[in-house]
């Protein structure tokens, strides 16, 4: 086996405490707990050999990173060995004092999460009332003049106040929207029927991003990722299974995604056991999924492999049961139907009016 | 982004790293990279030596200068110049 090509990025998750409990959290459904979390020196140690092995990038994420007291010197840890750092984060407990002193260590971005324009349905979705203490956190970045990313994960609840998302983000002073449709795996996929949108809300909130892409004429970077499920086409999941970048979950495990923490033979390396070169160059999971020797057809054989490399390992087995299927978001796929009976209008879950109570099983340890 | 809409540099400019942008040699890949919030960006041939100029300090007339003064003969102004008007247009040297 040739080694495989360096990775660019690395997903911390520090911890998996959160304030927040946002029905759609990126995190696994079994929680770490944090008894379970790595020390701060194990966090350091991961840092300088990502740095030494080829990572130029870290999100410093979780849950809620800032729960971590030893941020800042993960932040150093990294900036040491020569990793540009964003945080990740709810916004909660992020204060003047706290803020200059990660930017100290050298903190060089940070990114906040919205989940919506108005205040008390922010809150409700969240779970927790943050949307003023977000909105706090987002002015303390732009005094501090660090570059200022959002966070807005779309969905039925919020897709149309997306206008109103927008202009909060212009009126915080935002460098760049992520307009992030919920990808659906883990506690997204346990809430789906809640939060799956319409066609119609999609279509609008196309229309909407267009009009301030013009509007704003690149001031504000607009990004918008594809809700899959509505495209036919499957998304380019990680940029390829081992490809470009690697996640370390709060106990260290390492994973080729965060979401691939879902397949269950997987089989995961942990950074206590194993150096990353290791991890990333030999260990079985990062080696599973990697290039197109897995596929079958119609992936095999398809001419967008090399652009899609078969859609998400963990949405094809989330959905079919079977990891090595090609991603049933892809209209070529075999089991695609199974996504158009969610998505085709008529169908009683795509026919849904957009339901304001929620009516979520809201994140929280023990959920899974 | 583009460079559509970008007003002409001032007069006298200085360029220099946005704030969000970081330069750096990356020894493992053997390149060039501007490192951003979300991305990073590999820097082909002299672009990296041209950046390293922008420090806030040197106007586009001596990084234009100090460049011909290493690279005698080449058409170094008007690319300089281009060059930098491309990377302000993205937002990453102001």
């Amino acid at each position: 086996m040739t080694a495989a090509p360096r990775p660019w990025a690395l997903l911390a998750e520090l911890t998996h405490g959160c304030p927040l409990h946002c029905p759609y959290c990126s995190n696994p459904l079994e929680l770490v707990r944090r008894s379970r979390e790595l020390s701060t020196a194990e966090w350091a140690e991961v840092m300088r050999q990502a740095g030494e092995f080829g990572v130029v990038h870290t999100h410093l994420s979780g849950g809620e990173p800032l729960l971590r007291g030893d941020l800042a010197e993960i932040v150093t840890a990294a900036e040491s060995a020569g990793i540009y750092t964003q945080l990740v984060t709810s916004g909660v407990g992020l204060d003047d004092a706290r803020l200059a002193a990660l930017a100290a260590a050298g903190l060089r971005s940070v990114q906040l999460s919205v989940q919506h324009a108005d205040p008390a349905a922010a809150d409700r979705i969240a779970g927790h009332r943050a949307f003023a203490a977000k909105e706090r956190a987002a002015a303390l970045v732009r005094a501090a003049g660090l570059p200022l990313g959002l966070n807005v994960v779309l969905h039925r609840d919020n897709l149309d106040a997306l206008d109103a998302l927008i202009q909060r983000g212009v009126d915080w002073g935002a460098d760049r929207i992520e307009l992030a449709n919920t990808q659906f795996y883990g506690w997204a996929l346990r809430n789906r029927d809640a939060l799956l949108p319409t066609r119609d809300q999609l279509g609008r909130a196309r229309e909407t991003v267009q009009r301030w892409r013009d509007r704003l004429g690149g001031a504000t970077d607009l990004v918008w990722v594809v809700p899959d499920y509505f495209d036919g086409v499957a998304k380019p999941c990680m940029g390829g299974w081992g490809a470009v970048s690697l996640t370390v979950a709060p106990d260290g495990t390492a994973l080729p995604c965060p979401a691939a923490a879902s397949l269950p033979d997987l089989d995961p390396p942990n950074v206590r056991d194993h150096s990353l070169e290791w991890i990333w160059d030999h260990s079985g999971a990062f080696n599973r999924y990697r290039g197109e020797g897995w596929m079958r057809e119609p992936c095999r054989t398809c001419s967008r492999r090399a652009e899609d490399f078969g859609g998400c390992r963990c949405q094809a087995y989330a959905l079919t049961g079977d990891a090595a299927r090609t991603d049933p978001a892809c209209a070529l796929s075999p089991d695609h139907g199974v996504i158009r009976a969610l998505t085709d209008t008529g169908h009683p879950a795509a026919a849904a009016t957009p339901a304001p109570t929620g009516g979520y099983a809201y994140r929280k340890p023990g959920g899974g | 982004m583009t460079a559509a809409g970008t007003p002409p540099a001032p007069a006298g400019w200085r360029p220099a790293l946005a704030p969000a942008v970081s330069l750096r040699h990356d020894r493992v890949r053997d390149a060039d990279l501007l490192v951003l919030p979300e991305r990073v960006v590999v820097l082909r041939g002299s672009a990296a030596r041209i950046l390293r100029l922008c420090d806030g300090d040197r106007d586009l007339d001596t990084i234009v200068a100090e460049l011909e003064s290493r690279f005698p003969g080449a058409p170094v102004a008007d690319d300089v110049r281009a060059f930098l008007g491309r990377m302000r247009g993205e937002g990453w040297i102001r």
